[in-house]
């Protein structure tokens, strides 16, 4: 029955706004799609190729010699027959190629049949890849060294690749420990501070600009910050390039977040639990020690360590302060006194990572472990994220208003 | 305003007043919220503050128990305020024991967001008071006294904001009497509550009335004519009235009075 309903005054009608409406919502649904999509496609990347260097397909299923070990270099032997061919073969390719660019535009059948010819090489370019994959011999450099002797050279090409075996052991230890004391740090001073500007300070201009000036801090590329803690840390309380460097460099450039999110969660507290405490004969920091810092825990903690967690995926602090490319030995090795433990310089994942991607010649190997260790740094991340989040949520049941 | 004015207090009742007002002035930075206040408040009595929205009756009650120092532009621009004979704005007030002498109920109830328990202890816990048997003690008294014992008793742990309204403000109450006052300043203690929960907290200032003074402001006029001694009524920052409750509301002296309380204006 399609007979026309009578129209009343609800009915739907088309009109100018109506369409604009819609064509807004159209427009935010777009954005957020467009942002989603996007970061979705960054993590199934690094998921996805650095769980070929976590992850493996036999028991136990998780590469622990890969989230354990120092970095080595890889010595690779391919099967020679197979190297020699693949190399003709790209050569044929180049050859190919660069006669196809040189025909004149007119020449189309010419560069269909270049055309062809170059899709067949390339096609048994890539079997002949997947033997070669399958017939290579890796070696890390210490099972390299315990070889009884080499695969011999007429059999094998042998090629090595500097940090493109072994793992990243060391700079997961030296990452979790760089997070962990900046943490401590960063909180520490960061609530002190955020405590005497949200309740002792008395409000006005100079607050107003302090307020301004921390805000801008966090604006300040990371390689300013990395270059302060050198000259002041490094250089001028002469401590070197340590782990205690690292720390107060990365607490420094945390605070300015950690500060100003703890003061608006303290500000947020209702005024009626301070004059209720107070009112009952409460000092001031008793005051703020029991009604105020409770209550303001769920969000100081939470914006403080995913402040810290983005801080710590910063390479440019570290490089001058904390990092080194590559050590021998773990932290609490080779200690002569317990305080060389803050005093020496660590591995950390981020600045494995650009140095695996950028300081070395790039190839298949390095590849694997630029992706693995991205993916084993989100997954730190991630837990120091989550675990924000569970406290957050545990003490919020507790305290809640 | 230099004149000691004779303080406006009512004739019987020959002992000392436990609060003494002298000429006070207060002013928030440039506004003068209360101008040259006389005034003696007895002990163990209700007193009551009436007047309209804004006329200072909250300014007024907080400057008893300096709650107004947390406030930057509060100025205390004249006289004093005595509390058993001392000037409480003397520079060797200590603040805390000031406050632990005068209680206050606030208008919004502001129950911290902890447990019952909690709630009643604090005032005791922050003085150092770790005794589980003496918190104990004084929870079930004060929460007795506040009439919310038999409501509250199987549910001592839970938090304090899952009261209704009334017990709300009931334990805030009670959380004020556990630190033993001698005065308690209510600030608008019913303005939220419902008739029944409203009724509970006047019968609840009756019990009260027999160990406390008890300052109340209200802007109900049955109320104040119902729980209170005797009543103030003040307008524009002035205190334009302030005799035994019955007198005001039956014959009040000024006009002023006697157009607010039949609800001409205000
Ligand atoms: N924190 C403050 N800063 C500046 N001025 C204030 C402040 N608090 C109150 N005042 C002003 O002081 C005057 C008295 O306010 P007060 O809160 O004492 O009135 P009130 O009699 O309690 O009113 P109500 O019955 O509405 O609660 C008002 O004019 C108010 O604007
Ligand atoms: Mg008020």
């Amino acid at each position: 029955m399609s007979a026309q309903k009578a129209p009343h005054p609800f009915s739907k009608r088309k009109s100018r706004q109506a369409a604009f409406e819609s064509f807004t919502t159209l427009f935010f649904r777009l954005a957020t799609y467009a942002v989603i999509i996007a970061a979705g496609y960054i993590f199934f990347n690094i998921a996805y190729n650095g769980s070929k260097a976590v992850f493996m397909t036999k028991a136990p299923f998780i590469n622990i010699a890969f989230l354990t070990q120092k970095p080595q270099t890889l010595h690779v032997y391919e099967p020679k027959e197979i190297y020699d061919e693949l190399a003709s073969i790209k050569a044929e390719i180049l050859s190919s190629k660069a006669k196809k660019a040189a025909l004149g535009s007119g020449a189309k059948t010419e560069a269909a049949a270049y055309s062809s010819q170059i899709e067949t090489l390339e096609e048994r370019y890539e079997t002949l890849d997947e033997e070669r994959k399958e017939g290579r011999l890796m070696y890390s450099d210490s099972e390299y060294r315990a070889l009884p002797e080499p695969p011999s050279e007429e059999l094998y090409a042998y090629n090595n690749y500097a940090y493109s075996g072994g793992g990243i052991g060391p700079a997961i230890i030296g990452t979790c420990l760089l997070v962990a004391g900046s943490i401590a740090i960063a909180l520490t001073l960061g609530v002190l501070c955020a405590v005497y500007l949200s309740e002792y300070s008395r409000p006005g201009r100079v607050l107003q600009l302090i307020r301004l000036s921390i805000l801008n801090l966090s604006g300040v590329p990371s390689i300013v910050f990395g270059l302060f803690g050198f000259g002041m840390f490094v250089l001028f309380f002469g401590w070197g390039v340590s782990m205690i460097a690292g720390w107060f460099t990365l607490a420094i450039m945390a605070l300015p977040v950690i500060i100003t999110a703890s003061e608006e969660s303290m500000r947020a507290i209702p005024k009626g639990f301070r004059e209720g405490s107070l009112a009952l004969g409460a000092s001031k920091w008793t005051t703020i020690r029991t009604n105020v810092l409770p209550y303001a825990l769920p969000g100081i903690l939470t914006s403080s360590i995913m402040g810290i967690a983005r801080v710590a995926g910063e390479t440019a602090p570290i490089m001058f302060t904390a990092a080194f490319a590559l050590r021998d030995q773990l932290p609490w090795e080779g200690l002569t006194k317990p305080t060389d433990f803050f005093f020496q310089g660590v591995m950390a994942l981020p600045y494995h990572i650009y140095v695996v991607s950028a300081k070395i010649p790039q190839n298949e190997y390095t590849r694997n472990m630029q992706y693995g260790a991205a993916f084993v740094f989100l997954f730190i991340v991630g837990f120091f994220a989550l675990s924000s989040i569970i406290l957050r949520v545990k003490i919020r049941k507790k305290y809640k208003w | 305003m230099a004149q000691t004015s004779t303080p406006i207090t009512t004739s019987e009742n020959s002992q000392p007043p436990i609060i003494e007002i002298r000429n006070f002035d207060f002013a928030y930075g440039d506004s003068q919220a209360l101008f040259d206040i006389n005034m003696d408040i007895k002990e163990k009595e209700v007193t009551a503050f009436i007047g309209p929205s804004g006329c200072g009756k909250s300014t007024f009650l907080r400057c008893f128990n300096r709650m107004n120092d947390l406030i930057d532009i509060a100025r205390i621009k004249g006289g004093e305020i005595k509390i058993s004979g001392v000037n409480i704005y003397d520079k060797d007030i200590d603040v805390i024991e000031l406050r632990k002498h005068v209680g206050m109920v606030f208008q919004k109830s502001n129950p911290f967001p902890k447990s019952i328990y909690d709630n009643i202890a604090y005032g005791l816990r922050i003085q150092g008071v770790k005794k589980k048997s003496t918190l104990d003690d004084v929870v079930e008294e004060c929460l007795r006294g506040a009439a919310l014992w038999d409501e509250v008793k199987d549910r001592l742990n839970e938090s304090a904001l899952g009261m209704s309204g009334g017990q709300q403000q009931r334990l805030c109450i009670a959380r004020a009497l556990a630190v033993r006052p001698k005065i308690l300043l209510m600030d608008e203690p019913c303005s939220a509550l419902d008739p029944i929960a409203t009724a509970k907290v006047e019968e609840l200032i009756h019990e009260l009335k027999k160990d406390y003074t008890i300052v109340i402001v209200t802007h109900n006029m049955q109320q104040a004519a119902r729980v209170s001694d005797r009543t103030a009524f003040f307008y524009l920052g002035k205190l334009i009235e302030f005799e035994n409750t019955d007198d005001i509301f039956m014959n009040p002296k000024n006009p002023q009075t006697e157009a607010y309380i039949s609800g001409r204006f205000g």
